[in-house]
């Protein structure tokens, strides 16, 4: 099969191999369960419980609050014990949904029961997608009722389905594609019944030729879906670096995919939908890898929402040595984490826990403009002139080179030769010259 | 407790040093072939680049405050680089002198490793070369003690005033041929890296393998010089014989130019197109000095001249953001 892919990029070391073998087993939290408000891009998720309440897996624990919301629903069964703000991921305290897992995983009722898709509308699985609460889990977290509500007249050419799961170390989706291809698929099928103009690519890493040739197996006799071979390379499922690979297409950081006629959806955001419309069961658990050479057992979990993730990983066998760095999801995009008394999340892939940082082992030198990162930014950004305009506050040139269109991949900084902090500098720049044009709002 | 930072976590192998290190081995051919034509003395010569250099730039940072450097290697290459451009007839006070100007005028004082306008080693030689051309321009070093008269003259060599002769490139100005195969091989009058055509390619093939340099730069500056020389010989009725052209080739500096100077990463541009223009527009100087200079030689001019419009350069070349091209908005 004729590989595809996008223009620059990088090659780390995949790491894959600690948990590539290792079979998904289920998780059971014993613990309490935490639902953090906000695991996703848009308006906090609003409770429609009360402490105190009795609730059942499966359960809406919160309602999307605005159309960019998401819902929230409940792993566990057991008693409501709080609604405060607890600490998450990435060290911020968030309101959140605090429930006494009463370890009885109590279904609500309909869960887990089959239903046609067929016969639904596009609005009605559109309802359905949005009060499963499913959210985009290729890591931002975009709601995806949203995404999948088109605007009058429009409809997508394309289905994409990244699968290239290019962060290394993670193994979630791989292990999805081969133990279970009919969820993937069923999910598909659900996504083309809503889009009827639409046909289905599924782009996956040449590193995983297992997962290829099955899926190119279980998809011979549907004309509509089909498998595509991508290059290994970072940041391969990049949402416009997908379409660029797969389509030919290139849109610009501030335009949608549907501009380009294409909706991309993470492969286990897919499966989501397939089960919430085809089996009633919500967004309420992900796949996770708990990986890294510090970890005692490395291997993949599916690990229902709010557990947290000290039990996780010590159910894992916890750490076999001391870990300078534990990170939350993959290296190269994943959080750091102060702690690991927060719960998983929506869009957890990973628990990595490093026994050596690298970003410690180095300190950054003067640049020597070898122009590594040049050709490593799949966005064509000149990272030395960025970083020269960030570090001295120029706006204006940060700007005109186009800083704020940076995706934060971090390819830049892994090649540089110096060890310099690309990607940190350009994402302190982003954040600065938004809350400047946030504040030129609020004046103006 | 684990360390915070935010992402990426992970890093490239790769080190400035690394790269500085695969530099300096991709001189040693041309290096060791010089020592082997000109003698011993080109060796001393070379030591007191090496040594300069890195003690120049020792001293400034100690003396300044400021981290020291001087293992990145960069110091190091340019000392070398520097050595290569000099004939082993120099007096010996013309390497110290040339490497602390490298070093501490060209390179430090614009604020060290990545920051000097100029190529540091190039800059040196071309401050040298209009300070004391009687001793860094003329009387190149005739070749051949080691081939001529055996190893008591190639040792010896260091004591006695070694003989001159035209350079190949020199030869050529003046209309006469030139056997090219000796050129290739570098057995010829000349600087003491820059002779041997064949010894810089393998350095150049080293660089290309290990990632060091791509092969842009210096095919499009090689292009362009030979294409430009050829334009500006047919404009100007010269005779122009593939002798002549190959000759250009591989004698006097451009291919070690070409190989270890151009592709300087400081002092050339980062864009994909601003290489382009650079290499074009460097080629178009060291042509035009090469066929209408007083000297025959061109090339070092050429590329500090080129140097200095690199910011230029790259300020027009900036390449559009991704989706930005094809006039999509």
């Amino acid at each position: 099969m004729k590989m595809r892919t996008f223009k620059h990029g990088i090659h780390p070391n995949d790491g894959k191999a600690l948990t590539a073998d290792a079979a998904i087993q289920p998780f059971f939290p014993k613990g309490e369960a935490v639902y953090p408000l906000s695991q996703h891009i848009g308006a906090p998720s609003k409770p429609v419980v009360a402490v105190g309440d009795t609730v059942t897996v499966g359960q809406m624990l919160a309602q999307p609050d605005g159309f960019i919301s998401a819902a929230v629903c409940s792993a566990v069964s057991g008693k409501v014990k709080a609604i405060e703000r607890r600490r998450t991921v990435n060290g911020k305290e968030v309101k959140s949904i605090v429930v006494d897992n009463d370890g009885l995983f109590t279904p609500c009722e309909g869960y887990d029961t089959p239903r046609d898709y067929t016969t639904l509308s596009p609005g009605e699985i559109l309802d359905i997608v949005r009060d499963a609460g499913i959210v985009g889990q290729g890591g931002a977290g975009f709601p995806t009722h949203v995404k999948l509500t088109m605007k009058e007249g429009v409809q997508p050419e394309y289905i994409l389905v990244n699968a290239a799961e290019c962060e290394p170390y993670l193994t979630s989706d791989y292990r999805l594609m081969l133990e279970r291809p009919e969820q993937v698929l069923e999910g598909l099928q659900v996504l083309l019944h809503m889009f009827p103009a639409a046909r289905a690519v599924i782009g996956i890493e040449a590193n995983k030729p297992r997962a290829i040739s099955l899926l190119t197996e279980k998809t011979a006799d549907t004309p509509r879906i089909s498998v595509q071979a991508l290059d290994t390379k970072y940041p391969q499922g990049g949402e416009r670096m997908l379409i660029r690979a797969i389509t030919g297409r290139e849109i610009h950081a501030t335009k949608l995919p549907i501009s380009a006629g294409c909706v991309v959806l993470n492969l286990s955001t897919v499966v989501s939908i397939g089960q919430a419309v085809c089996h009633r069961i919500p967004q309420i658990s992900t796949v996770v890898s708990i990986t890294g050479d510090a970890v005692a057992n490395p291997c993949n979990l599916e690990v229902p929402v709010g557990s947290s993730q000290r039990e996780v990983l010590d159910f894992a066998g916890g750490l076999k040595a001391e870990a300078e760095k534990i990170i939350s999801g993959g290296p190269l995009m994943g959080i750091s984490m102060i702690s690991l008394d927060v719960p998983i999340l929506k869009t957890s892939g990973a628990i990595l826990a490093m026994q050596r940082d690298e970003v410690a082992m180095w300190e950054p030198t003067a640049c020597i403009r070898c122009g590594r990162c040049v050709r490593a930014c799949p966005e064509f950004l000149l990272p030395p002139m960025l970083s020269q305009a960030a570090d001295s506050g120029d706006w204006e040139s940060f700007e005109k080179l186009y800083g704020i269109e940076c995706m934060e991949c971090g390819s830049c900084t892994f090649v540089c030769p110096a060890k310099r902090r690309l990607t940190q500098s350009f994402r302190t720049a982003k954040a600065t010259l938004n809350d400047k044009r946030r504040a030129a709002l609020n004046k103006g | 407790m684990a360390n915070l930072s935010t992402a990426p976590h992970i890093r490239g192998g790769l080190l400035t040093s690394t790269i500085m290190r695969d530099v300096t081995i991709a001189l040693l051919p041309a290096l060791v072939m010089g020592v082997f034509v000109f003698g011993l003395r080109a060796l001393l010569v070379i030591v007191l680049c090496a040594v300069t250099s890195v003690l120049t730039e020792y001293l400034y940072r100690r003396l300044m405050k400021l981290p020291q450097t001087v293992s990145d290697g960069s110091a190091l290459v340019t000392g070398l680089i520097l050595a290569m451009n000099l004939p082993a007839t120099v007096p010996f006070w013309i390497p110290v002198m040339g490497s602390v100007f490298a070093i501490l005028v060209v390179k430090q004082l614009f604020g060290g490793l990545g920051q000097n306008i100029m190529n540091p080693a190039l800059a040196a030689r071309c401050f040298l070369l209009i300070s004391f051309p009687a001793l860094v321009g003329a009387g190149m070093p005739a070749v051949g003690n080691l081939f001529r008269e055996g190893a008591w003259q190639f040792v010896s060599g260091l004591t006695v005033d070694a003989v001159t002769g035209a350079t190949p490139l020199q030869m050529l100005k003046d209309g006469q041929t030139v056997d090219l195969l000796q050129a290739f091989l570098g057995l010829h009058s000349g600087c003491i890296g820059e002779t041997s055509t064949l010894a810089i390619l393998v350095g150049g093939v080293y660089m290309l393998c290990r990632g060091v340099i791509s092969p842009r730069i210096p095919c499009i500056y090689l292009a362009s010089t030979i294409g430009f020389i050829a334009l500006f010989c047919a404009v100007t009725d010269r005779a122009l014989t593939a002798n002549f052209l190959v000759g250009q080739l591989v004698t006097g500096g451009l291919m070690a130019g070409a190989v270890f100077m151009a592709t300087d990463y400081t002092t050339s541009p980062i864009t994909a197109w601003g290489q382009v223009i650079y290499c074009v527009l460097i080629g178009l100087l060291t042509a035009l000095f090469r066929v209408f200079g007083s000297a025959a030689e061109g090339v070092s001019y050429a590329i500090i001249i080129g140097n200095t419009l690199v910011p230029l350069i790259e300020k027009v070349t900036i390449p559009r953001a991704f989706g930005k091209r094809g006039g999509a908005k």
